[in-house]
């Protein structure tokens, strides 16, 4: 009586995943994703873009929650190669640098990712520059699976790891005070500094660049008529086919 | 007499029958939409109100200027303004945007958008082609900032719909924000609107804000009470008819 029971939930049960089974694979594939990131800014540079679809429990970064060392690197100096490796190790499907060097203000970039079906989720970012750990970033966007064109649009995030001081020394190595440099011109120098603390270590939406409107001198070496942002900073458009 | 009485029964029988019947067949109208033939003559007209509300503290808005259209943008982030765009977003002019070759129909309001007011305008058109919806407004205390949306998909709208869209900024990219005196032709400074000479990027970007003397640039004719944030308009249109 028990074991035909037993046999019997056994039989539901299989039958149970089978179902799921087929569910899941009429719902979860490799999907082709059609990807367009826009500087939507008219004086800010973005560095090497890094792109990724990742599975549901994996994110580059979170707000709230301190940087990681490999998206410290990617936000004080542009340097993506941590996060490629960390995310090699977890099996996600990455694109690197799609706009081969700098994403200029106003330009867009479009490029492909297939992703497999376990990496559910995409995430991507790229530093802000000129900033001192300013970024750009999507986290964990749920890859739809109906087909069709989405668009996100993207805030600016402060990576926690350095103080803003808005001084462009050159300095783009993790844990190096300082702004590598203001590729869309429009700069200053010789600035005292806007502040030497990072009070708030976690990620966090950025508050946006001072500046100031002295060129040699000042507070800033930024220039508070170009080097400023309102939120959103980025486009980016999915399509899905 | 008894013989009247039965016919009167029965005619009164027949009524109620009749009455059943046209019941049965309202209902059945009312159920049935798949298989019926409906003959509905195609709608002579196309009529939308749209809704704009100033969000802003201190930026009056130009008259709303609305275009329906075939598929197309009046604009685009990274592209150059239009001449026509650049008199809207530089002196609040939209007499020669909503004359563009692409236009169908065409409306304006009346007068400027006080913040904290809303205004609604009405459009209309016979023509099916006039799918596409752009609305744009100047945000008047700056040199050259817009808002609004392009090229917006209105075909699958039905009567009583209604669509909503909080906006952010634009930047027309064709004069330098320098807010200067003179150079603003909203109530902050009264001077020139509309000027030939593109002394900018020369593309569309979202805008950086006003930075304003009270912020870091002291040749600014500028306050804090004119700067501003995302979004800064709300803009809703619903199909009338």
């Amino acid at each position: 009586m028990n074991t035909n029971i037993k046999t019997n939930l056994k039989k539901i049960n299989t039958l149970l995943s089978v179902s799921a089974l087929i569910f899941a694979s009429s719902q979860v594939h490799a999907q082709d994703l059609s990807i367009t990131v826009t500087n939507l800014t008219q004086g800010l540079h973005f560095t090497p873009i890094i792109t990724a679809a990742h599975a549901s429990d994996d994110h580059i970064f979170m707000v709230g929650s301190a940087a990681t060392a490999e998206l410290q690197a990617m936000a004080e100096g542009g340097d993506i190669s941590g996060l490629v490796t960390m995310l090699s190790n977890a099996d996600a499907d990455t694109n690197e640098n799609p706009a081969g060097g700098f994403l200029a203000p106003g330009m867009s970039t479009t490029y492909m990712l297939t992703n497999e079906a376990a990496n559910t989720h995409l995430s991507m970012t790229t530093m802000i520059l000129p900033s001192n750990d300013g970024f750009v970033g999507l986290d964990g966007w749920k890859i739809p699976t109906e087909t069709g064109t989405y668009t996100i649009m993207l805030n600016a995030y402060d990576a926690g790891t350095e103080a803003n001081n808005e001084l462009i020394n050159g300095g783009g190595a993790p844990g190096v005070l300082g702004i590598p440099g203001a590729p869309s011109g429009g700069s200053g120098t010789d600035g005292s500094g806007v502040t030497n603390t990072e009070s708030n270590t976690m990620i966090h939406i950025h508050r946006g660049t001072i500046g100031d409107d002295d060129t040699s001198g000042g507070t800033s070496d930024l220039n508070n008529s170009i080097h400023r942002w309102l939120n959103p900073v980025a486009k980016l458009t999915v399509t899905i086919q | 007499m008894s013989t009247l009485s039965l016919v009167t029964k029965s005619s009164l029988i027949k009524s109620k029958l009749t009455v059943i019947t046209t019941l049965a067949l309202l209902l059945s109208a009312c159920n049935d939409n798949d298989d019926q033939v409906v003959v509905t003559p195609p709608p002579a007209e196309y009529s939308y109100s749209v809704t704009i509300t100033n969000l802003t503290y201190a930026q009056p808005l130009s008259p709303l200027g609305v275009i329906l259209h075939n598929d197309n943008k009046m604009w685009m982030v990274g592209d150059a303004s239009s001449l026509a765009l650049e008199k809207l977003a530089e002196g609040g002019n939209n007499t020669d945007f909503l004359a563009d070759s692409n236009a169908i129909a065409a409306s304006s309001s009346e007068g400027v958008i006080l913040p904290g007011t809303m205004t609604t305008i009405n459009i209309s058109t016979t023509d099916r082609m006039a799918t596409y919806f752009t609305a744009a407004t100047m945000l008047v205390n700056t040199n050259d900032a817009f808002s609004g949306l392009t090229g917006i998909d209105i075909s699958t709208m039905v009567v009583d719909d209604t669509k909503s869209w909080n906006l952010n900024v634009y930047d027309a990219g064709t004069e330098l924000n320098s807010e200067a005196v003179g150079t603003i032709p909203g109530p902050a400074d009264g001077g020139t609107g509309f000027d030939a000479t593109r002394d900018d990027v020369d593309f569309v970007g979202y805008h950086s804000g006003v930075v304003s003397q009270n912020d870091g640039l002291y040749s600014s004719v500028l306050t804090q009470a004119h700067r501003f944030d995302n979004p800064a308009i709300k803009l809703t249109i619903t199909r009338t008819q």
